[in-house]
């Protein structure tokens, strides 16, 4: 399977929004919680007993999804990369912080937030989705 | 038993989220630079991925608030949080300072590291150490996030 990512893809993107529903509609059925990565991850840095081992899990989980997609579907998606090590450790430091700090990320209050209808998420949407515009616009067109 | 087969549930579902990422495009920085793009060549297909992904959340959760127990008998934590606190504001537009920065959220730069490159390790060590500074910032803050 290949997918030109440089074009517009709505049918991959619709099939992967899908999928992403899917598991977050089984996360909460089935575990009884809101799938947000970032509450997911952050946790793990509590090292609290019994709440380590599931998340661990899930993280695994992601970790290894590509090895599944390559193996069951000879699926081998291309990441295009091109921030330089500070900017990616700037990003890092920021995007975790921040998701940290505002109680979720593009699963937490994006997807699962918005689909419950939460107004904290759709203003944390909201406001992540347009400092991601500004950025990019100064980013590219201001400061280039 | 039953504990197990939850944490191979906990595998599953952490693969398949996975494979949502991977086919929508959600884990390709170069994708979501380009949805982020307004003023560029912009690219839309992002839409489709929150569209496809919340159209099946808005029925699972519908159906999710009727339970009060989840399938393997956990109690179900659904946020009843309504207040707009500065917190979850600034919070949110940092996080989205460094999505435009580098094109990656947490879900994604996990998948990416799976591949095994250089790149989305050196973004989700950094990110740990936002996760864990926000931490130990604001560690005895009765006022937790929301989303745990």
């Amino acid at each position: 399977m290949y997918i030109d990512w440089t074009a517009f893809t709505p049918g991959p993107a619709l099939f992967g929004g899908v999928l992403l529903g899917i598991a977050a509609a089984l996360y909460i059925h089935f575990h009884g919680r809101i799938l947000g990565i970032s509450g997911i991850v952050s946790g793990l840095l509590r090292l609290q007993k019994n709440d380590l081992f599931w998340r661990i899990c899930f993280v695994l989980g992601l970790l290894t999804a590509s090895f599944w997609a390559g193996f069951l579907f000879d699926f081998h998606p291309t990441q295009i990369i091109q921030a330089e090590w500070g900017a990616l450790i700037l990003a890092g430091l920021l995007v975790g912080f921040g998701a940290h700090y505002g109680s979720g990320c593009t699963s937490g209050h994006g997807i699962c937030g918005l689909s419950r209808l939460s107004p904290r998420s759709l203003v944390a949407t909201a406001s992540f989705m347009g400092a991601g515009f500004l950025t990019v616009f100064v980013i590219r067109h201001v400061l280039s | 038993m039953r504990k197990s087969v939850g944490l191979v549930s906990q595998y599953l579902i952490g693969v398949l989220f996975g494979l949502g990422l991977l086919v929508s495009g959600m884990s390709n920085p170069e994708k979501i630079l380009a949805f982020l793009d307004l003023g560029g060549a912009w690219d839309p297909s992002l839409i489709f991925v929150m569209g496809g992904a919340v159209l099946v959340g808005l029925v699972a959760f519908y159906l999710a608030k009727k339970r009060t127990q989840s399938f393997f008998g956990d109690a179900l934590q659904i946020p009843t949080r309504r207040d707009i606190d500065k917190r979850l504001v600034i919070g949110s537009l940092l996080f989205g300072l460094g999505w435009g920065i580098a094109g990656f959220c947490p879900g994604p730069a996990l998948v990416a590291l799976g591949t095994g490159h250089a790149k989305p390790l050196v973004f989700v060590l950094a990110m740990l150490v936002g996760m864990a500074a926000c931490e130990w910032f604001f560690s005895g803050n009765k006022r937790a996030p929301a989303l745990k």
